[in-house]
């Protein structure tokens, strides 16, 4: 009978509420580079592209600039157009004088000069105001991964292809970089500390376990190491690296020296081993990473490209993350558990009480240690195989 | 647009849901003996962002999960629908969504003057479901390039101009706009749209502004939101901003395309929805109402005071995804306050950090439910300051000054008076979800502050923006559902203004029971009681202060009224306004412990264990 108290009813099938992080041997990285503004592309279809190629250049308007011209004459905002000295469309240097006039045989004379160097863009008889156009602002891309160019964009970008490795972090801070991988701990379970971090570093990205502490981020910074990747920070180690609070996660423009990436969490977290050996496999090689991280609005996760040669089974790409099953291998994401990692058992339909006395979904997990224990199905990720 | 498939007698399923920034929340309603119930909810997560990309797929899963729990069947066979009408076996006569996925509504607003016509912007801006990012005024401290770098950097959904009253200033109106159109801002979701711009303005500009940017933005022209300086007319610009959203917004927002076409009626934005539901409650007890939806990213505070509804958001105070902005604006010792054991403050914000990278997770552990707690009374209580200063009086407008005006120096910005906001309502994840509903109720208390005789309520699992969407076009059932599922009767909180030593006498309240006997209580100072009363059942009350404590009548000034029963009962809060905590930490963890046995707030047994 369905809904009597005498059968358990189980779900074949339960999403999980957060998707798991990509931990892959071997995958195809696509990347797409893509100006802000319509520019140039500077590649061609087929290209070899490297970490720094340029492949886009284009011009972004300048920042307009409002000059109260009626006001600095003296004269009504309609009577402005008698006393232009330049039209719209007309391109002006920087104190150029744009406006006057002179009254009395030349006792009074007034003036309005530019404050820029730009284009009359509109002269308004309503306000009296002026906007001058500054001059167009050159922005570039380039590649970030090594690769080949796939596909172009006109006028916008490429898109890059490469084989790789791939990893994703949690959280980090700090923009797109590249740069040697070195391991610089034993073992996932250890501290990355500044006597690990040495002056040979420079421009590398170094590898710690469970956590990266203060001065080890202060020594990366002067030594010019480029990347920092570590299972977890201390929040007010973050806080005095980056000088403050972190409110809302949307990261990626900040400069602080160097990028970091978290693979785990907040607190000293052992990195995840699957994460640990992976990287400790590509040791020696480049790679491409980038610390940006959004939450909300279009979840963007730190990630570590390792482009390589070699021929592995390619592991599943970015096709939609399956849901749980029994059998599927997760990983707990809050307390009591943080941080263990085990198979599902069940997924029981009815909502179960838990300490906090909350009757929630649930899903009966059995750790790697043997324990079978019942979380709510809110604080499990799949891990991706 | 409303295409209703069956006559509202007719029906007899109906489907809701509000797609949330974390959660698609559905709801399912069932009318049963005559009578519309709330049946079953269900819940995934919200698929808007890559590498779904597709809201729809969020509905299908928490719609699947309604017919797991039920065993109706909802969505067409191959999972691309909602079957409507009910057709005697499966299928829902009405479906209909809000949304805040994505960010939500996003607005940037510009006005003349910072304290008039931008502020009544704002307020229009806000009632109508918006976030607002920053508000542009002519007198706003910024530099010219300033402003138009801000607006530069600014991707936002739409912009509400406004400025001047009608037949006012002109030229001045025209530099913000001037400003706006030099500034090029571009749309948030794609560059292939133009963006939408409100003008509500002064009326004599309608023809120059339409020529300054009619053609390189979407413009639409609404009466002006302040014709005059005494009044302030929100509606027309609120009407417009709810088309344009979905016109302009929702269309191109990642599978909305589809979800437009499987509702019946338009998407509203979530808090849209909360504050018709706020509204609602005011009208039927014709009672001035404060009400709050603490959600994952923001909080939205409403309120209806003496007629006149104004909502405010705080759009980076929230329990999930802005959780670690609670504690960067409130700070972790205002946190740590709210815990009666040892918990290192480390420990306290790794956790906060944790939850903000993994927003959807839920609190296992007592002890992390009550941090969870703590954060919220922040959250709150930050959320309320910030809407008293968006529900103020018009400003520009001569106020005439009592005798006690002058006594009291300054009138205080604000309108909202906790002495008469009679009800205070809550909704949001973590509200709804509290275990025990005086979890709820102390949060709200000890965040809000109520003062004199003031009724609490809550939304039982989170539906007041489904209800509030419902009521626009089937407003019978939506209230039958309100009334009798969505609005829990949390009980009455009794608490007089004023301060005193501990142990002092502050007031005696005298129950009048439903079953004629008469309860007479003391309360001391520092104390919380609570009477047990039903939910459905009133008692009269008559409140006695000391001197120096006020419940609404003045200082020492008995007060006569009534008392809601509800789940909780009725609290009678000595602890004083403002409400104080004791420096000194022993003293204070003793204080809460106190409080939380008298309205028995957790399980004792693990409380004891965590203390």
């Amino acid at each position: 009978m369905k809904g009597s108290k005498f059968t358990k009813r189980v779900s074949k099938e339960a999403y999980a509420y957060t998707p798991g992080l990509k931990v892959k041997l071997a995958t195809t990285i696509y990347k797409t580079r893509r100006l802000p503004v319509p520019g140039e592309v500077l590649v061609g279809m087929g290209d070899s592209v490297s970490y720094d190629t340029i492949v886009a250049r284009a011009f972004i308007r300048g920042d307009p600039e409002v000059v109260k011209v009626s006001t600095l004459l003296g004269v009504e905002p309609e009577e402005l157009p008698e006393y232009m000295y330049k039209r719209v469309g007309d391109r002006v240097k920087k104190d150029e004088v744009i406006a006057g006039y002179t009254a009395l045989f030349g006792l009074i004379k007034k003036r309005a000069t530019s404050p820029i160097d730009g284009t009359i863009e509109s002269i308004s008889t309503a306000t009296g105001q002026i906007v001058i156009r500054g001059l167009p602002v050159p922005v570039e891309v380039d590649a970030y991964i090594p690769g080949e160019v796939v596909e172009v964009l006109p006028r916008e970008g490429v898109v890059v292809k490469t084989n790789a490795a791939f990893v994703q972090g949690i959280f980090g801070i700090g923009g797109e970089t590249h740069g040697r991988i070195r391991i610089a701990v034993d073992s996932p379970e250890e501290e990355l500390t500044a006597d690990h971090v040495t002056s040979e570093d420079k421009g590398a990205i170094l590898i710690g376990g469970s956590l990266v502490t203060l001065d080890a981020l202060r020594r990366g910074v002067e030594v010019g190491v480029s990347c920092i990747v570590a299972g977890g920070i201390h929040h007010k180690d973050l806080k005095e690296f980056m000088g403050e609070e972190i409110g809302v996660a949307i990261t990626g423009q900040e400069e602080v020296g160097l990028t970091l990436i978290i693979t785990e969490g907040f607190g000293r977290m052992r990195m995840s081993r699957r994460t640990f050996n992976l990287l400790k496999r590509f040791e020696g090689y480049m790679a491409a990473a980038n610390g940006a991280t959004q939450i909300r609005a279009g979840v963007i996760r730190p990630e570590i490209i390792i482009p390589h040669e070699e021929h592995y089974e390619e592991t599943s790409g970015d096709e939609l993350a399956a849901g749980m099953i029994p059998g599927t291998p997760i990983r707990i994401i809050r307390e009591p558990y943080f941080g263990a990692i085990g198979r599902v058992i069940s997924l029981p339909v009815e909502l179960q009480q838990i300490q906090t006395r909350s009757y929630v979904r649930v899903v009966e997990v059995e750790l790697e240690d043997g324990r079978v224990v019942i979380v709510p199905r809110a604080n499990v990720e799949i891990i991706e195989e | 647009m409303v295409v209703l498939r069956k006559p509202n007698e007719k029906m007899e399923y109906i489907l809701a849901t509000d797609v949330g920034s974390t959660t698609t929340k559905a709801r399912f309603f069932h009318k049963r003996d005559g009578e519309w119930r709330f049946w079953v909810a269900g819940e995934a997560p919200t698929t808007v962002e890559a590498p779904y990309e597709d809201v729809t797929l969020g509905v299908r899963n928490a719609v699947r999960e309604v017919e797991e729990l039920t065993g109706h069947q909802i969505l067409t066979p191959d999972g691309t629908g909602i079957i409507i009408p009910y057709d005697g076996e499966k299928g829902v006569d009405l479906y209909c969504t809000t949304s805040s996925a994505g960010g939500g509504l996003q607005m940037m607003v510009a006005g003349l003057i910072k304290t008039m016509t931008a502020e009544s912007a704002n307020r229009a801006a806000l009632g109508a479901g918006a976030i607002v990012m920053d508000v542009i005024a002519r007198d706003d401290g910024r530099r010219i390039y300033q402003k138009i770098r801000r607006i530069r950097s600014l991707r936002p959904d739409m912009i509400l101009l406004a400025g001047g009253t009608d037949g006012g200033a002109k030229a001045h109106v025209m530099e913000i706009a001037e400003l706006i159109k030099a500034a090029e801002p571009k749309a948030r979701l794609g560059i292939s749209y133009k963006l939408p711009i409100v003008y509500a303005g002064n009326k004599d500009l309608r023809p120059q502004i339409k020529e300054l940017l009619g053609k390189d933005f979407a413009l639409t022209i609404v009466d002006n939101l302040r014709p005059v300086l005494e009044i302030e007319n929100t509606e027309p610009a609120r009407r417009a901003i709810h088309e344009l959203f979905m016109e302009h917004v929702m269309s191109h927002a990642p599978g909305y395309d589809k979800l437009m076409k499987w509702t019946d009626v338009d998407i509203m934005p979530t808090p849209a929805g909360e504050g018709m539901a706020m509204q609602l409650i005011a009208k039927v007890y014709g009672k001035n109402v404060l009400g709050v939806g603490l959600g994952g990213a923001t909080t939205n505070v409403y309120s209806v005071f003496e007629g006149k509804f104004v909502r405010s958001v705080s759009a980076n105070l929230g329990m999930s995804y802005s959780i670690t902005n609670v504690m960067k604006e409130a700070g972790i010792k205002n946190i740590m306050r709210w815990l009666p054991f040892k918990l290192d403050e480390e420990e306290v914000a790794n956790r906060l950090m944790n939850k903000m990278i993994r927003p959807t997770t839920i609190p296992h552990t007592l002890e992390d439910l009550i941090v969870e707690h703590a954060v919220a009374r922040e959250a709150l209580r930050l959320g309320l300051r910030h809407h008293k200063g968006i529900a103020t009086r018009l400003k520009g407008v001569r106020v005439k000054r009592t005798i006690g005006d002058i006594f009291e120096q300054a009138l205080e910005e604000t309108y909202i008076d906790l002495m008469k906001i009679d009800i205070i309502a809550g909704t949001g994840g973590l509200l709804s979800h509290a275990p025990w509903r005086a979890q709820s109720l102390l949060i709200l208390t000890d965040a809000f502050q109520p003062e004199g005789v003031t009724w609490l309520f809550q939304d039982s699992v989170f539906m007041m923006p489904h209800l509030g969407v419902l009521s626009t076009v089937y407003p019978e059932a939506a209230w039958q559902i309100f009334d009798k599922d969505c609005l829990v009767r949390l009980g009455t909180v009794i608490a007089p203004r004023g301060l005193a030593k501990e142990g002092e006498e502050v007031m005696t309240v005298e129950m009048e029971m439903p079953d004629g006997e008469t309860i007479r209580e003391g309360v001391k100072f520092g104390e919380i009681k609570c009477i047990e009363l039903p939910e459905r059942q009133e008692a009269n009350i008559t409140i006695i202060p000391q001197r120096g404590f006020d419940v609404g009548n003045g200082s020492g000034h008995k007060v006569e009224g009534k008392a809601m029963g509800g789940v909780v009962g009725v609290i009678l809060d000595g602890r004083g306004r403002p409400l104080q905590l004791p420096e000194e930490e022993g003293l204070r963890k003793e204080l809460l412990l106190r409080w939380w046995h008298a309205l028995n707030l957790y399980p004792e047994d693990e409380l004891k264990e965590l203390v």
